[in-house]
């Protein structure tokens, strides 16, 4: 495709050159300037419906609306002019009408955009001397609540339900200030990915029934991870307060998610706060596990495995760090490693190229298959008898007995100790889970994302790279890595997929494997 | 003429030449009164030829903005390979408008006539009507007029034996205001919600379902028929001798405090003061006019010397601080509360407002309060200047001019007639005012 000519404006006295068809607003974003806005979206279609991006276009009549007005040669905007900073005035006292002044009790305050733009641009008092319109809270079904009195009618929503998750569920009812938005007869937002409209909504008015009443906006910390859901790595936030998680969000990456997240991997977070941890390294003591020292317990894995083959049955939830790790135990015994998916049905998002809930529920099975691991669905058949079965972040429930008992010991890398690893491990080695640990996956389209630590782990648990650097160790090899990014830069050295690789060149969008193109999807 | 009253000696009947005629409603009716010769004759002409006459005969839009009807036409490519539309905008929403309701009460084949040349001019095969859900009559004369036309073979995919495709339909409206507005007019008959839509792209270029559409009001197409039939030269005649910008007759409806209301064709131009006092009547006995609205409720107010001093045109009434509109020409007089008038004003405003745009959904709503708030003997001095500010943010600043139209009586009451609102803020005087709705 031939280059889109080059348009070339000024904004705020910033010359900006962008492809024609840009809007002013988007060019404007380029020139380090945000034009309030609350109806446009870049994942969704322009509406033009808010008024707050009016800005002053010189020459031009009218105060322009940005999002829906394409730049021009030698246009010169302002978008702080007296005359756009009363016109925007205008809007947020008209906006702030019928909206009630609950922000002391609103779930939005905080990260409300009624409240940034009012605190920047807006009038200190209002002058409405009647009173505002009432429309009582209504459940929309899957985890969203409707607050009908905050709501700005910008219709992201809508706009979101008919065009990107295209189920029309949304309508703005009603006309003039008695309008609401309103959900179709027999509709509700039960959509996989309806949970979005809730980050889309600029105000208070769509909330999560889940986080509701949970936390204020200023008092998490915010992590940028990756869903380990499943295998499509949405790129998400992690909040989080007083160590725990509290409420996952989509981070925009438009070459995997855009702007969205599916409802289950964005309630699906709880067990990452599970408290039933295994928090100490144990070894078997005739019935009973017995805590102990990390390096006693590394000491007696090594032990175990000395001579022997290892069988690694791995997590593909596991990072490419702590897999390759792994890969590189199976080759120093000369044994084998499998791993095994769990599935579910997927679900796309159809207004988006390529995004789905996928049905491998794992992020990282196209990375377990890059270092070697067999995926299969009975993974245990080629463990053979006397084999040390090494289960990382994995468990052995529903697998054949049989099979299991075909191993001459097992050594237990994981998060907690369920009852079959109570009975027949030998040794436990605790990991932090995706959330307590740095580390990255490979998603089935071949890109690598970073995930960052978000919490710290419980008791003496330590990083899943770090415990399988810690056990290649004891067997000789040289695995001497004090951080994640030294694993990936071994990784990166030796497997030709991930040449040229490091976190500092991964950054916050990721970057696809050799060759990912013709790969097999995980 | 002057229906329901007998017309009047310096009336100019061309579109209403037939209103109170019972026998003209019909096909054969029409026929016997001359009706589609200039059909067959457009048939046999070129479309461009058709739009150049259009052009020439001065014909401007009759819906209000009054754009120039030939130069509209000229924007739709014929050569383009898309399918055309013209769309004819019966909606006739603007309240104290009913002109295009007699126009297809009793002469419901003179519109489609016009419209049927229209749809050839500008290559299209097919032409909605949309007429407002509330025009129960005409709608039952416009299509009752479409099964004798289709019968007849005067439209259909063989249009008087031209060969030519030209189809009619009408498209039921559901009674909202803003469906007049030309882009919520074409999602309308989409089926979709009445909202504008944002311009550009404009409808010549992307209109109903996305093709090149022209949207004509009912009274410019029905005066295409007489446009091909008598020439453009007669037609551009017809008007003030000094302003050559506004050609041909224009239909008004007069309501409020006069004599005679009614509807009312004269030639453009026409003096408004002998035809307020001399076709109209002039004031009810005792009572003088104190404002007029001379163009539909959207106009500014003009006061009784400003629309004395007018002329009956599209640059006439802008020189007096108004404008021609739709031509629903309210008069208002000396008894009336002219507050309560234009709260009244605001509050349909504030009823029709489609809710899209920030300052129209909320502005309206406001403006009506504060409105009743003091015609309730509630206002206080600042409310005056409240009321203008918000006027301010909505004027000019929205999709389209449902916003700007709400400011107008409330700026031009302010500015004209400040003391009335003054009387009612220091006297509070109470008035009853209904519930909000």
């Amino acid at each position: 495709m031939a280059d889109p000519k080059m348009i070339n404006l000024t904004i705020e006295g910033r010359a900006v050159s962008v492809p024609a068809g840009t809007s002013i607003l988007e060019a404007a974003k380029t020139a380090g300037v945000l034009i309030p806005h609350y109806c446009y979206h870049p994942g969704l279609p322009v509406a033009g419906v808010c008024r707050m991006c009016l800005v002053e276009v010189e020459k031009a009549p009218k105060l322009a609306p940005s999002c829906a007005t394409a730049v021009a040669d030698g246009q010169v905007v302002h978008v702080h002019s007296p005359k756009a900073l009363e016109a925007r005035k205008g809007v947020l006292e008209m906006l702030l009408i019928n909206h009630p002044l609950d922000c002391p009790i609103c779930d939005q305050a905080g990260e409300c955009e009624l409240q940034d733009y009012t605190y920047q641009e807006g009038r200190a008092e209002g002058r409405l001397r009647e009173g505002k319109r009432f429309n009582p809270v209504e459940d929309f079904g899957g985890d969203v609540m409707y607050v009908a009195n905050r709501c700005i009618l910008c219709t992201r929503c809508v706009r979101f339900m008919d065009d990107v998750a295209q189920d029309a569920a949304l309508n703005v009812s009603e006309r003039g200030d008695r309008a609401l938005i309103g959900k179709f007869e027999g509709k509700d937002l039960t959509h996989p990915w309806a949970g979005n409209v809730i980050d889309l909504c600029p105000v208070g008015a769509l909330l999560s029934k889940d986080s509701l009443n949970k936390v204020r906006a200023w008092e998490v910390d915010r992590t940028a991870s990756v869903c380990p859901g499943c295998s499509q790595g949405c790129n998400m936030i992690v909040e989080t307060r007083d160590n725990l998680v509290v409420r996952l969000r989509p981070r925009a990456n438009e070459e995997v998610n855009h702007f969205f997240m599916c409802d289950q991997g964005r309630l699906d977070y709880r067990w990452m706060n599970r408290q039933d941890r295994v928090e100490y390294p144990m070894v078997r003591r005739g019935d009973a596990l017995a805590v102990t020292e990390w390096e006693g317990a590394v000491a007696e894995a090594a032990a175990l495995l000395k001579g022997k083959r290892a069988f690694v049955l791995a997590s593909p939830g596991l990072p490419n760090e702590a897999l390759f790790l792994l890969s590189r135990l199976v080759k120093k015994t000369g044994g084998a490693g499998a791993f095994r998916v769990r599935q579910g049905d997927e679900a796309p998002l159809p207004g988006v190229n390529d995004l789905a809930r996928r049905a491998d529920l794992a992020p990282n099975g196209r990375g377990a298959e890059l270092f070697g691991l067999a995926r299969a669905n009975a993974p245990l058949a080629g463990l053979q008898a006397g084999d040390v079965l090494v289960v990382a972040d994995e468990e052995l429930a529903g697998l054949d007995a049989p099979d299991v008992a075909r191993a001459g010991a097992i050594v237990v890398i994981g998060t907690t100790l369920p009852a079959w690893a109570r009975h027949a491990a030998t040794v436990v080695l605790p990991i932090t889970n995706v959330v307590e640990e740095e580390g990255t996956f490979t998603n089935l389209r071949g890109r690598v994302q970073r995930f960052r630590q978000a919490r710290s782990g419980p008791g003496f648990s330590r990083p899943s790279w770090a415990v399988a650097a810690d056990l290649l160790a004891a067997l000789g090899e040289s695995a001497n890595y004090l951080l994640a990014s030294e694993v990936f830069d071994a990784l990166a050295a030796a497997h030709s997929e991930f040449a040229g690789m490091s976190y500092e060149a991964l950054g916050l969008k990721g970057a696809l494997v050799a060759g990912a193109g013709t790969g097999a999807v995980a | 003429m002057g229906y329901p009253h007998k017309p009047h000696d310096r009336e100019m009947p061309v579109l209403s030449k037939y209103f109170g005629d019972a026998g003209a409603i019909s096909l054969d009716g029409w026929k016997q009164r001359g009706g589609y010769a200039a059909l067959r004759k457009a048939l046999g002409m070129a479309p461009t030829e058709i739009t150049a006459i259009v052009k020439e005969s001065g014909l401007r839009g009759r819906g209000g903005a009054g754009f120039p009807t030939g130069v509209k036409w000229s924007f739709m490519k014929l050569d383009d390979g898309k399918p055309h539309y013209l769309c004819c905008n019966a909606d006739e929403s603007e309240p104290g408008t009913f002109k295009d309701r007699e126009i297809m009460r009793w002469t419901p084949h003179a519109l489609i006539e016009g419209c049927a040349i229209g749809a050839y001019a500008i290559g299209a095969e097919t032409c909605y009507v949309y007429i407002r859900g509330e025009f129960t009559e005409p709608i039952a004369r416009m299509e009752a007029a479409l099964r004798e036309a289709y019968a007849a073979g005067i439209l259909g995919p063989n249009a008087m034996g031209s060969g030519k495709t030209v189809n009619v339909y009408v498209h039921r409206g559901a009674g909202a205001y803003i469906c007049g507005e030309e882009t919520a007019l074409m999602n309308s008959i989409e089926g979709r919600r009445g909202n504008p839509r944002i311009k550009p792209p404009f409808p010549a270029v992307a209109g109903v379902f996305g093709m090149p559409t022209t949207i004509n009001n009912v009274e410019t197409l029905a005066a295409v028929p007489h446009i091909l039939n008598n020439g453009a030269d007669w037609y551009r005649k017809i008007g003030r001798a000094d302003n050559p910008k506004s050609t041909g007759t224009k239909l008004f409806s007069v309501c409020g405090n006069v004599q005679r209301p009614g509807n009312y064709e004269v030639p453009l131009g026409f003096p408004f003061k002998d035809f307020l006092y001399d076709l109209c009547g002039g004031p009810l006995p005792g009572r003088r006019f104190k404002a007029i609205i001379p163009g539909g409720i959207s106009v500014p107010i003009q006061t009784v010397d400003e629309a004395e001093a007018s002329f009956m045109d599209y640059e006439g009434f802008v020189e007096h601080g108004t404008m021609l509109g739709s031509g629903g020409v309210i008069v208002i007089d000396d008894h009336q509360n002219l507050v309560k008038q234009i709260a009244r004003a605001a509050r349909f405003f504030a009823h029709e407002s489609c809710a899209q745009c920030t300052q129209c959904r909320e502005g309206t709503g406001w403006t009506t309060r504060i409105l009743e708030r003091i015609v309730a003997g509630d206002g206080t001095s600042e409310d005056l200047d409240t009321l203008l500010e918000i006027a301010d943010n909505m004027t000019g600043k929205t999709i389209c001019v449902l916003s700007d139209s709400c400011a107008v009586p409330v700026v031009t009451g302010i500015g004209k007639f400040r003391g009335d609102f003054e009387a009612l803020i220091k006297t509070k005087a109470t008035v009853m005012v209904p519930a909000v709705v």
